[in-house]
């Protein structure tokens, strides 16, 4: 049997935590400086992927990102490949399943972190962006490192969305070849019948999760203890 | 010696502070009733909220004149705030809160100054450590001592030694009069307390409902028995 489909799913899951983390947190701050347009609007927007069907996420992922779509014509024309049935594809479906539970665990962090500290940062002498990096995101890290659990977490288990953007077997990266993710590789093989191999697959996924998070969860406790 | 002048139109929900405040270099002690616009005189002094009318100046530093559309940000305004729960960085050590506002300062000097300073307030001992680990009255120090590294040119405390006991307080009024003498700036100190005014104060100013009622020496303001709730 190969591992080859837990670690694309891993892949995946941590590019796709990666980007969460950076877009979230940034638009995270972005609202909690009151520098978006339409905030509420704009909230119900990255929340959406909690309350609509995977499938209907990844029709609209399809019809966007698609070969005939305008933005998979000129990511074909720029790099040579398609975004949909690709690595690019399922990392851009674990994202937006992602990112919403990461602005959410973000947005509480920064909620967290006391005004006081941040007005004693700027009587000091700091620049918005220096009180960003110095007080505000420091002190909203144990809700940042959540946010990232919380994302990895989705990410490894999004099937809805892959399967609709990615159910094909692709390439992933440092020599995984051919194959599917994890959540996609459970439902193929015992479709076709191989149960052990989708109970072996389906318990090293479990296996994997809840150590990852117990390990995280150490670590934002840690962290809150400063 | 450049002085604080300013005069402030502010409303905070049901409350309109309208003041003028003179401080010249030495403690002002503002005194005044919970709620009656103290804070919020501090915080439009500092910036961190803004005045519908007026003009505050430090010597010849402008840092807000509405009419004239200037309105020196925050970080702008050379000023030490100590707050009422003194705000230290919890995540830093004490060495690292007080460089925290040493921008002014080559960066090789600063952890020196910052550690003569913390030995000047006599919280040497604490400069490795985080605030968690503090007791109030080093917490205290430890936040005056922050104040200090900024090199202000206005210093404004709010009420600070709000939740100590009587003795420490004597201790650090004690403390502050020292530092005032140093300094040679304008001190604004917030406080409810008549006898740490009487301690402390070149000058009081009375606030009652937004409005200052009596300013001058503390012998003339703190005459006779004072009501302040």
């Amino acid at each position: 049997m190969t591992w080859a489909p837990l670690f694309l799913s891993l892949q995946i899951a941590t590019i796709a935590m990666l980007i969460s983390v950076v877009l979230g947190t940034a638009l995270s701050v972005l609202l909690a400086w009151k520098r978006l347009p339409l905030p509420d609007l704009f909230s119900a927007l990255v929340s959406a992927p909690l309350v609509l069907p995977p499938t209907v996420l990844g029709y609209y992922l399809l019809v966007s990102l698609g070969p005939h779509s305008l933005i998979g014509r000129a990511w074909h024309a720029v790099f040579g490949a398609d975004i949909a049935f690709s690595f690019t594809g399922a990392v851009i479906a674990a994202t937006v399943g992602s990112l919403p539970l990461v602005i959410g665990a973000v947005r509480v962090g920064l909620d967290a972190v006391e005004p006081n500290l941040i007005a004693a940062a700027r009587t000091l002498g700091a620049s918005p962006v220096r009180v960003l990096a110095t007080v505000t995101l420091p002190l909203a890290a144990p809700g940042i490192v959540a946010g990232a659990m919380l994302g990895f977490a989705r990410a490894l288990g999004d099937y809805g969305m892959t399967q609709m953007l990615a159910s094909v077997q692709f390439d992933g990266l440092f020599g995984i070849k051919n194959t599917s993710p994890a959540s996609i590789f459970v439902y193929d093989e015992l479709a076709a019948l191989r149960e052990g191999t989708a109970r072996s697959m389906a318990l090293a996924t479990t296996v994997l999760g809840i150590v990852l998070l117990f390990i995280a969860n150490r670590l934002t406790r840690r962290l809150g203890r400063g | 010696m450049a002085e604080l002048v300013a005069e402030l139109a502010i409303a905070r929900g049901e409350l309109v502070v309208e003041a003028e405040l003179r401080c010249p270099p030495g403690i002002t002690c503002v005194m005044g009733p919970s709620g009656s616009g103290k804070s919020t005189i501090l915080a439009a002094l500092a910036g961190l909220a803004v005045p519908e009318r007026g003009r505050i100046a430090v010597g010849d530093a402008i840092w807000f004149d509405r009419s004239r559309g200037i309105d020196v940000p925050v970080h702008e305004r050379s000023l030490a705030y100590v707050f009422q729960g003194l705000a230290l960085f919890p995540h830093m050590t004490a060495m690292h809160n007080v460089m925290y506002g040493m921008r002014h300062v080559v960066t090789v000097d600063r952890p020196a100054k910052a550690r003569a300073l913390l030995d000047q307030l006599g919280v040497g001992h604490l400069a490795d450590r985080k605030p968690r680990t503090f007791s109030g009255g080093e917490a205290q120090r430890v936040a005056l001592a922050r104040a200090l590294g900024r090199a202000p040119k206005l210093v404004l405390l709010d009420e600070p030694f709000s939740a100590l006991d009587r003795e420490l307080r004597a201790q650090l009024c004690g403390l502050v009069r020292e530092l005032a003498g140093q300094l040679g700036v304008p001190i604004v100190h917030v406080t409810h307390s008549v006898a740490e005014a009487r301690q402390l104060a070149d000058r009081v100013i009375r606030i009652a409902k937004g409005k200052v009622v009596a300013a001058g020496a503390p012998a003339d303001v703190l005459a006779g028995p004072i009501e302040l709730e």
